[in-house]
């Protein structure tokens, strides 16, 4: 029988739907965020975009001691000279590098015509391009912290 | 008499009944367009503060004095200021939204956030446009070289 409805006539004060029962849920194959790669890149872009934020917090205000005086500045930015904060500065530009390659690949999503069909290889080109970014930066770095 | 069912026609898209600006839209617009900007801002800031020279190791407030004494860093960190926290402060928005499902909580926490966004807005603005590289009185040790001719 053919789904039975009186319509929103000006007569009919009530419309009835017959509507099937909805199938069972199957794990779909492929969706832009569920499952894979789609997921993950999402799940980091949150978890890195959060860390980074509370960061800048505490940065504007550690900045704003240079407004107290230079001893201020000095004795609280001697903190991120520690072989510990050494390896937080890592993580930071590690959290932000992929925050910011991710961040372009879902623009390209968004706005490039064919961006959604190739998300998932923008996805490794992400991992490439920060792979190549972190192993420049990882070395210049400990020498600045651990050396001299 | 029955009357014909009449069903939009799948994915038809959706009107807005609601009038006025439609800012959740241009939230996610802001969210792409500060994002491009904040690539180059904060990849500089990273690439002059932690890469060049001795990166971390050479900040000092006489580091900084030499930098904020100059408009175009002054300018450079408002722009990275501005965009960064506001983008920051409007995707913590969207995270709330997510996940607290009660509108009171939801209400605080948005409240926190704008607040706290303000201040800090404020807070870093004066401190770079009322920054004083060579402070009277200060130890001629720690600040820059070129305060010498002043104090
Ligand atoms: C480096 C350049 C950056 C780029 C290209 C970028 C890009 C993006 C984009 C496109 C989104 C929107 C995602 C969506 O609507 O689905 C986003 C979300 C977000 N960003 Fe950024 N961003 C950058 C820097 C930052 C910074 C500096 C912060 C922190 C202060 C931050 C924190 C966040 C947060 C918290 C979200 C929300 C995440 C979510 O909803 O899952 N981002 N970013
Ligand atoms: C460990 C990494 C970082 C170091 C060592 C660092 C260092 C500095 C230094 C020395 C200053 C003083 C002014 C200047 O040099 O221009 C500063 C200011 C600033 N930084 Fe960073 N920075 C880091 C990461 C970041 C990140 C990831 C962001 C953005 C999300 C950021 C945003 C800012 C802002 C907005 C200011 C100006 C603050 C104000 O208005 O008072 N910084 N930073």
């Amino acid at each position: 029988m053919p789904a039975k409805a009186s319509g929103a006539g000006a007569m009919s004060s009530s419309a009835t739907i017959e509507v099937p029962v909805p199938r069972r849920s199957v794990i779909p194959g492929g969706t832009l965020y569920r499952g894979n790669e789609g997921m993950w890149s999402w799940v980091l872009h949150r978890i890195t975009g959060v860390a980074i934020y509370f960061f800048l917090l505490v940065h504007i205000l550690d900045t704003a001691l240079v407004r107290v005086s230079p001893e201020a500045y000095n004795i609280v930015i001697g903190a991120y000279k520690t072989p510990i904060m050494g390896l937080g500065e890592l993580a930071l530009v590690g959290a932000i590098g992929f925050h910011a390659l991710n961040g372009l690949r879902i623009i390209l999503v968004d706005f490039w015509g064919v961006g959604t069909r190739h998300q998932k290889a923008m996805f490794y080109v992400v991992l490439g391009v920060w792979l190549v970014l972190m192993i420049g930066f990882t070395p210049r770095h400990l020498i600045n912290v651990f050396g001299g | 008499m029955t009357t014909e069912l009449t069903l939009d026609a799948p994915r038809a898209p959706h009107a807005r009944t609601k009038r006025g600006i439609n800012w959740e839209k241009w939230g996610w617009i802001y969210m792409r367009v500060s994002g491009v900007l904040l690539v180059v801002l904060i990849f500089g800031h990273l690439f002059v503060n932690l890469f060049l020279g001795d990166g971390v190791s050479q900040i000092d407030f006489a580091f900084v004095a030499g930098k904020l004494s100059d408009p175009f860093w002054q300018w450079y960190d408002f722009a990275l200021l501005v965009l960064a926290l506001v983008h920051g402060t409007n995707g913590m928005r969207t995270i709330v939204n997510d996940y607290v499902a009660k509108a009171s909580v939801r209400r605080i926490l948005h409240t926190a956030l704008v607040a706290s966004t303000a201040v800090l807005l404020v807070l870093g603005t004066l401190v770079l446009f009322t920054f004083d590289p060579c402070p009277a009185g200060a130890d001629p040790e720690l600040v820059a070289s070129f305060c010498e001719d002043i104090l």
